[in-house]
């Protein structure tokens, strides 16, 4: 097996560059590990491109990961983490979640593991991913009020009736 | 001849069902024996795990990290530790990495052993439980040796694990190692060429290394369609990269292959084990990193700044730098993977975790599209789920 490559932002950026202008925000590195902020509009398109393009081939989303930051704007951040089992590469995909709409598109048509990924995200947080061909709750009731992974949600006490 | 919706039956499955391995529950369309659609319901044991992580310290919710797979808890603990560790930046000493293989590939081989002896029963086959289970206690009780608890160990710690060996441990590894072969010989003359089992398993709930790799299948679930990948040897942490051992892989991904895969898998581990107890380097078990950890008792009773020391990471817990990581393990089932943010505080601000059961289930209904209902508690098997890594 070839051993993993980290540090594959800065070429990826390039190419981004290159084949979707715009697309790309910034690179930001973390514990050794580089993330790419994509611009939401963009999302798709950047996707599918680290899916299919054949010197990259990003074809497995290892996780999704909305992060809540609370008194930032925007508030939510959604996190891809994909892998590319062909070359070993490895990379988080970053974007923000619009404040008005607080819906991405859904990515199930480019890596169906995000069919489910994306069902808790908006179970557990309330970001909508627009084009999912069944966005339920998956680990909470239906009736269920409220995304209780926000951190504003409260942590004790009862609802008023 | 196409049938419409009112000639389906639906049933439902679970969640209180033996064969769906804890609380999951199946909503199945049937065309007489046929599954047309299955849909599992999950969610019943969910804890919000991710959440109460906030509100701990990375120390503090280690121990609900057991509480995810519970059949190989010390492996979701060492990828909480190796996360924790990344972010910290702490380098466990070798004695203590290769511990960690040591006792991974332990709980590695209990998880195959529970996984095979309730897969059988399921379909049919009572002896091969009493057996594999008859290992699985012997494993337990090597859990119990050096840690105490026979699950749920909480073992690892963040910049090593939690004690040395007990004396009485490597020679119990040992007999253990010698015992093993034999016992997965038997194992494999009871169940591999076995006519009944080979026909319930042969082409059933087949799943291709694209739609595998589509589904984010992990683990044994995507090795049993041929797709050679492995954490171990993708992305080598503790000290796997200087250990001998292979990536066995399938070819049909039925749910025999995925059997193969396992098989073979518990010779590997078995290998990995023989490797460290020979060549266990000696030193301390836990980082030198006065800054985070706490120091010894020992220390703490001689030196009053370590016990200040000790008190306040106690009592506050130690603040990594902000910043983010996604750190993996190859757990029994697949991808065990933590996303940890923090924004410099003592608690992380958010903790995802990935459970490959969680993902490996949603591929449950592609592999049972068109097979025949009894067939589906194999697939279920196949798949090897925990339902408390499933609903976290």
């Amino acid at each position: 097996m070839i051993p993993v490559q980290r540090d594959i932002g800065a070429l990826l950026v390039g190419d981004l560059a290159e084949r979707l202008p715009g697309a790309v925000r910034q690179l930001t590195h973390s514990c050794g590990e580089c993330s790419l902020h994509v611009e939401p509009a963009h999302l798709t398109q950047v996707a599918r491109f680290l899916k299919d393009e054949p010197s990259w081939r990003f074809t497995f989303l290892a996780n999704l990961s909305p992060v809540d930051w609370l008194s930032r704007t925007p508030r939510f951040e959604v996190v891809y983490h994909l892998r590319s089992l062909e070359f070993n590469y490895r990379i988080a995909l970053k974007v923000d979640v619009p404040d008005q709409t607080l819906s991405l598109p859904s990515l199930t048509g480019i890596w169906r593991a995000a069919n489910w990924l994306e069902r808790e995200a908006y179970d557990l947080f309330g970001v909508r991913f627009a084009g999912h061909p069944d966005l339920r709750r998956i680990m909470l009731p239906d009736d269920w009020e409220g995304h209780p992974y926000r951190r504003d949600y409260p942590l004790a006490g009862r609802a008023a009736q | 001849m196409s049938v419409t919706d009112a000639q389906l039956m639906t049933i439902n499955i679970g969640p209180q069902h033996p064969s769906t391995h804890g609380v999951l529950r199946l909503i199945v369309q049937l065309d007489a024996e046929k599954v047309v659609s299955c849909t599992p319901d999950i969610g019943y044991l969910h804890r919000a795990i991710g959440k109460i992580a906030e509100g701990l310290t990375y120390e503090q919710f280690l121990p609900y990290t057991d509480r995810l797979d519970y059949l190989a808890s010390f492996i979701n603990n060492h990828g909480w530790c190796m996360a924790s560790e990344k972010l910290f930046g702490i380098e466990p000493p070798r004695r203590a990495e290769y511990l960690r293989v040591l006792l991974s590939e332990l709980a590695r081989i209990e998880s195959h052993l529970i996984w095979l002896g309730t897969h059988l029963l399921d379909l049919g086959a009572i002896t091969p439980l009493f057996y594999c289970f008859r290992e699985k206690e012997m494993i337990r009780d090597l859990f119990e040796e050096i840690c105490g608890a026979r699950m749920t160990h909480a073992f690892c710690r963040i910049g090593g694990v939690r004690d040395d060996v007990t004396p009485a441990f490597l020679p119990k590894v040992r007999e253990f190692a010698a015992l093993f072969p034999k016992a997965i010989r038997e194992y494999e003359s009871l169940i591999t060429n076995n006519p009944i089992f080979r026909a319930r398993t042969r082409g059933v709930g087949v799943i291709s290394a694209e739609k595998a790799i589509d589904y984010g299948l992990s683990g044994p679930s995507l090795r049993g369609s041929g797709v050679k990948w492995d954490l171990r040897k993708a992305e080598p942490y503790a000290a796997y990269a200087d250990l001998d051992f292979e990536i066995p892989v399938g070819e049909r991904g039925d749910v025999y292959d995925r059997y193969l895969v396992r098989m073979e898998e518990m010779r590997q581990s078995l290998r990995l084990i023989n490797q460290v107890a020979e060549n266990l380097p000696a030193g301390p078990v836990l980082a030198d990193a006065p800054q985070f950890l706490r120091p010894s008792k020992a220390e703490f009773h001689r030196n009053m700044q370590a016990m200040i020391r000790y008190f306040h990471i106690t009592i506050h817990g130690a603040c990594p730098p902000a910043g983010e990581v996604y750190a993996a393990v190859e757990g029994t089932k697949g991808e065990v993977g933590y996303y940890v943010v923090s924004d410099g505080g003592p608690k992380p601000i958010r903790v995802q975790l990935r459970g490959p059961s969680f993902v490996n289930l949603a591929a449950l209904e592609e592999m049972a599209k068109g097979q025949y209902l009894a067939d589906l508690v194999a697939i279920i098997g196949s798949i090897d789920i925990v339902l408390g890594e499933v609903d976290r």
